[in-house]
């Protein structure tokens, strides 16, 4: 696999099982109008991915579809961060607002790559993830600042996603080379700029990153090495397609 | 391990014989009326309601429940406690005598044809 195939397949995976993920919420969001939100959002992420597999697409891997249903997880190359069982909907949210961030912040870096089909995508969903950032910042502002209970939850919360979030910058075996040809400024540089925009949230939020010397990021995700969760998911995502893969639905 | 709130893999166990708390005023949000616009320069339009704790977060249910089916330039909510209605039971200060129909806006209704027309032809 080349340099920017490699790229390619994390972000389209982390949006898939994300996506995926965060759909599992539909019909069980705290309120209605949230449910809607949070799901639509989910229909976001996988309309991404979708835009993302359609690149590797025309760089010769399999339809989007082919690719999106019929990988093991060994085969995956998402963030362990993306794959986890939603906890209560403090996880959830959390995990929403780290990834969401790092997310918009990728594709703004991509924007302005010398690879032009995957900046021209990054420019397309701009809209899309500023929504899902605003709705990230403004649930954690309030939630973090609300009551002692929320407060404390949404604390707990960033402590558990904590090193799994810093397992999303885990460096390819290709990352001076996507430097050097400026396809992708690095991850290195993307952590820094999502430390540095992540910050005064938490901070408004009244909430506390975890001590630099707590820090072990849980990586292996981008090397196909997953947790126990991700191929259960797998299964019951390709369950329809694997029925009938011919199907048009 | 954090366990998967899904119900198609753990279904969430609720003990039946717990008394449930009865529904007290402020369990649910307060009410916002939400405001469409299509154009720039459009009216808004009336469409319905969102619930939400602050008008920031009206904004953003507003924005998902509204203004993601269809071409949107703009949205307003407004808190449904700040608007002021007339009564129902004074509908009749509405009433006109039928010789002053020469009254009635029915004429607007035709102007904005017009100038639709107009516009069009313009572009």
């Amino acid at each position: 696999m080349n340099h920017t195939k490699e790229l390619l397949y994390k972000i389209a995976d982390d949006l898939l099982i994300i996506g995926h993920r965060n759909s599992e919420w539909t019909g069980l969001g705290p309120i209605l109008e949230e449910d809607i939100a949070f799901s639509s959002m989910a229909q976001d992420k996988i309309g991404q991915s979708q835009a993302i597999f359609q690149l590797l697409h025309e760089l010769g891997e399999q339809e989007p579809d082919t690719v999106a249903f019929t990988r093991n997880a060994n085969q995956l190359h998402n963030a362990v961060f993306t794959e986890l069982p939603n906890g209560d909907y403090a996880f959830s949210t959390m995990r929403h607002f780290l990834y969401d961030v790092a997310d918009q912040l990728r594709f703004e870096m991509l924007a302005n790559s010398s690879y032009e089909p995957l900046a021209k995508v990054s420019r397309k969903v701009k809209g899309e993830l500023k929504y899902h950032v605003f709705h990230a910042n403004t649930w954690i502002t309030k939630l973090g600042a609300a009551t002692e209970e929320s407060h404390a939850r949404m604390q707990t919360a960033l402590n558990e996603c904590w090193n799994y979030a810093l397992g999303m910058f885990e460096e390819s075996e290709y990352e001076q080379q996507l430097i050097s040809e400026k396809i992708f400024e690095g991850e290195a540089e993307l952590k820094k700029r999502w430390l540095g925009a992540i910050s005064p949230v938490l901070t408004k939020a009244t909430l506390s990153i975890p001590d630099e010397s707590t820090w072990q990021p849980q990586t292996g995700g981008r090397k196909g090495i997953h947790t126990e969760h991700l191929q259960p998911l797998l299964d019951e995502m390709s369950e329809v397609f694997k029925i009938d893969p011919t199907a048009e639905w | 391990m954090i366990k998967s709130l899904d119900p198609r893999v753990t279904r969430d166990q609720i003990e039946l014989n717990n008394q449930i708390a009865p529904l007290q005023e402020l369990d649910q949000w307060e009410t916002y009326e939400v405001f469409h616009q299509k154009k720039r320069g459009d009216q808004h339009m009336h469409v319905g309601i969102v619930h939400a704790p602050n008008p920031e977060m009206a904004l953003l249910f507003g924005k998902e429940q509204y203004g993601r089916r269809g071409i949107t330039a703009n949205i307003w909510v407004v808190k449904t406690a700040n608007v002021f209605a007339s009564e129902y039971e004074d509908q009749d200060i509405f009433e006109t005598v039928p010789e002053k129909q020469y009254r009635e806006a029915g004429g607007y209704k035709v102007m904005e044809k017009i100038n639709k027309y107009k516009k069009e032809k313009k572009a």
